[in-house]
């Protein structure tokens, strides 16, 4: 046994030194944790942008190979995923990170990893509106929108579909709070009433307390912003079962297949809406996905075009230094330029390397705003007969 | 009048009573599984949690091939028929966990504390196992019909109009809890191997004094253990849906129940089991829709008539264990003391 074990330990400190022109990027992600049902599709996103510009061979004039390195964020865990981030660029010697997923984590790993060590993050999930005017040296980014834009969105389509009452809960977390809070105030603003803003505990056993408790304030619909395979299905199930509520609202962190899969029918004529474009680079990026064996899902559009935008501003600034290609990051996913759609990153470094500008406008539409972050489209989603329709653009 | 109160208790029974009958017995047998280790192994099996998700995983597995057969139980779940399988599944992983790590740990007589902090170890390494096997996603196994009663049927019969609705799975539960609670106190009270571990519990240097094989009590403890745990881990699936996560959630309120009631105390883990789980209910629940339908109009309140906000649901169990650990250490059916 200790002989195995020796051995082991010895074919991995072979295996371990990497080739000198390798080019490491961190997907840290939530592996296991509450979003780990998620987060497969997305880190799959990520290496797919990755492999792609492999397979062209031209990254910083061909020779350089692009190698991901997973790490695990835990989603909720801030300890955690500060270890995880750190192991990343101290250990594996990352050049910048896709990363993290939810709101809280990616915080954490900024402020006590990121800034300290001068790397560029590229969150493709996190979404609270706190993160917008966080301190970041101009290191973070995201292909996320904040979840302030998302609150006005919420807000008209309750207002258009005539819904003038609303019972709310939301998970219980940066994420889930940011969201209730923004789409209290706008949709207060338009007029409409929020009977209960109530909090939820994700991967809690049962739900019933919760649901008595919004079944008793009462609304025309509950908005739900949890996630959907967590505790907003639950919350869902247990308000159907009930009867307490026959329709309701999920933003975009509760818009996935498996959501109207596991609840069926009921879920009909629910509404929604989801970061999403009609730009042919969401179609583009689902073939692709589907080629590759993994599915489109929430967030993995936002995954390849986080990997993408840091691969194209590498080759932008022609360095794979942070700080020096940090101030790239704008110039190559905001006009004036060519346009790059997923599939194209080989011509948008063709075109780099010519000195000629590029627009990535990629899988999900990314303009960058702000400090650095997605201005934010949003897809209006209905369910109809168990799916997900998209039924406009807002 | 009359109508009102009717009213106003078909809103407690639906949202609170059936919920909470549910619920309970799910904790109530989890407890059952971390009593019964304790009161015989004489350590907390931080484990339970996830020796119920690889029983249901084992159970998920069997009903997704009975489907792919064709074969099914009418009205009532397949998961029935399949939830042999799943115990047995979790049977061998108790034994082979027992015979490969707790056993060494039994030979050495190491304390309590060891033992816990092994059983954590135990704990990750099956919720590795079993996302390697099944994976972290969702899944939802439950077929056959949804509801006994519906609320939108129960409104029509009676003219009320509040709903009740009573899922299958509900039912199922608690038919199933009785049953084998039941047959648990039967094979504890009655049966000469049943006495033998409660002697073998009483006192380990008796028992063995009067010739009981102790190997022979510890895996009759771990077979129990691993069928009680797959058939609370299938039903809770059953009822919510199946995903590796919560089970580590759930092993809180499990630890809860298991503590009010006493630990090492059978009927302590099942009393601790509907005391946890209805006191969450009962003081989180919002009064306000039944107190206007029981308070004449004029002073029919507002609010929400919320005792607590459903924020503190897990603190409303905390604050029953350490009232129960300071009144009673031993719990309310006078257990040992941790």
């Amino acid at each position: 046994m200790k002989k195995l074990l020796s051995m082991s330990a010895a074919l991995l400190m072979v295996a371990a030194p990497a080739l000198a022109d390798d080019v490491k990027i961190g997907v840290i992600l939530g592996y296991t944790g509450p979003i780990e049902s998620l987060t497969p599709d997305m880190a799959m996103g990520a290496e797919l942008a990755m492999s792609e510009v492999n397979d062209a061979g031209n990254f910083m004039g061909g020779g350089k190979t692009l190698v991901s390195v997973r790490a695990d964020s835990t989603c909720i865990d801030s300890a955690a995923a500060t270890a995880a981030a750190e192991r990343l660029i101290t250990a594996d010697k990352v050049a910048a990170m896709v990363g993290a997923d939810c709101s809280g984590v990616t915080t954490a790993i900024l402020q006590n990893v990121a800034l300290a060590n001068g790397i560029v993050m590229v969150s493709p999930s996190a979404t609270s509106p706190a993160l917008s005017t966080i301190e970041d040296n101009d290191l973070f980014f995201r292909t996320a929108p904040s979840d302030a834009r998302q609150g006005e969105v919420v807000a008209d389509v309750l207002m258009d579909k005539g819904y003038k009452s609303a019972a709310m809960t939301y998970t219980n977390n940066d994420y889930g709070k940011g969201l209730a809070d923004s789409i209290k105030m706008n949709f207060e603003k338009a007029g409409g009433e929020i009977t209960i803003s109530a909090a939820h505990e994700d991967g809690k056993g049962d739900y019933g307390a919760e649901v008595a408790a919004l079944a008793q304030a009462g609304g025309d619909i509950l908005i739900v912003a949890g996630y959907l395979d967590q505790g907003g299905k639950g919350i869902i199930q247990s308000s159907l079962d009930t009867g307490a509520f026959d329709v309701f609202y999920l933003p975009d962190g509760m818009i996935g297949d498996s959501l109207p899969e596991a609840i069926g029918p009921d879920l009909n004529g629910s509404i929604g809406d989801v970061p999403g474009t009609d730009s042919p680079g969401a179609a583009k990026f689902a073939e692709m996905a589907t080629a590759n064996g993994f599915a489109a899902g929430p967030f993995a559009p936002e995954s390849y075009d986080a990997a993408a935008l840091i691969i194209l501003a590498m080759q932008s600034a022609n360095s794979t230094d942070s700080q020096t290609f940090k101030s790239h990051m704008m110039k190559v996913s905001n006009a004036p330029g060519e346009k790059i759609f997923p599939g194209e990153l080989a011509k948008g470094i063709k075109y780099l390397r010519q000195g000629l500008s590029i627009d990535y406008v990629g899988a999900s539409a990314v303009e960058l705003v702000g400090g650095g972050e997605s201005a934010g489209n949003y897809a209006e989603i209905e369910i109809i007969d168990g799916k997900n329709v998209t039924v406009g653009y807002r | 009048m009359v109508t009102d109160v009717l009213n106003a208790l078909v809103l407690i029974a639906n949202f609170v009573i059936v919920p909470g009958l549910a619920y309970g017995s799910q904790l109530a047998l989890g407890a059952l599984g971390v009593t019964l280790v304790y009161s015989v192994l004489r350590f907390s099996n931080f484990a339970h949690g996830e020796m119920m998700s690889f029983g249901a995983m084992g159970t998920v597995l069997m009903t997704w091939w009975l489907q792919s057969q064709n074969i099914s139980l009418g009205g009532l779940p397949t998961a029935l028929l399949a939830l042999p399988f799943g115990i047995l599944g979790a049977i061998a992983l108790c034994l082979f966990v027992d015979r490969t790590v707790f056993s060494y740990y039994r030979r050495t007589r190491s304390a309590g504390v060891t033992y816990l902090i092994v059983s954590v170890g135990v704990m990750f390494a099956i919720g590795g196992l079993i996302r390697f096997i099944i994976g972290p996603k969702d899944r939802v196994f439950a077929d056959g019909d949804r509801f006994i009663l519906k609320a939108r049927a129960f409104k029509k019969m009676t003219g009320l109009s509040e709903g009740l609705s009573i899922k299958t799975s509900q039912g199922v539960t608690v038919i199933a809890a009785i049953i084998i609670v039941a047959l648990l106190f039967w094979f504890l009270n009655r049966t000469k191997t049943g006495k033998s571990m409660r002697a073998y519990s009483d006192n380990e240097d008796l028992a063995l004094l009067s010739g009981i094989n102790p190997e022979r009590v510890v895996m009759i403890v771990w077979i129990i253990t691993g069928a009680l745990a797959a058939i609370a881990g299938s039903l809770y699936g059953l009822d919510k849906s199946y995903k590796p996560f919560t089970y580590l959630q759930i092993l809180l309120p499990i630890f809860a129940s298991a503590i009010v009631g006493g630990v090492g105390s059978p009927v302590g883990a099942i009393a601790g089991g509907f005391v946890i789980a209805f006191s969450e209910l009962f003081v989180t629940f919002a009064y306000k829709k039944v107190l206007g339908y029981l308070l004449p109009d004029a002073i029919a309140p507002s609010g929400l008539m919320q005792i607590l906000s459903t924020d503190y649901k897990i603190a409303v169990s905390f604050v029953i264990l350490v009232i129960v650990l300071l009144i009673r250490p031993t719990g309310i059916f006078s257990g040992k003391t941790l």
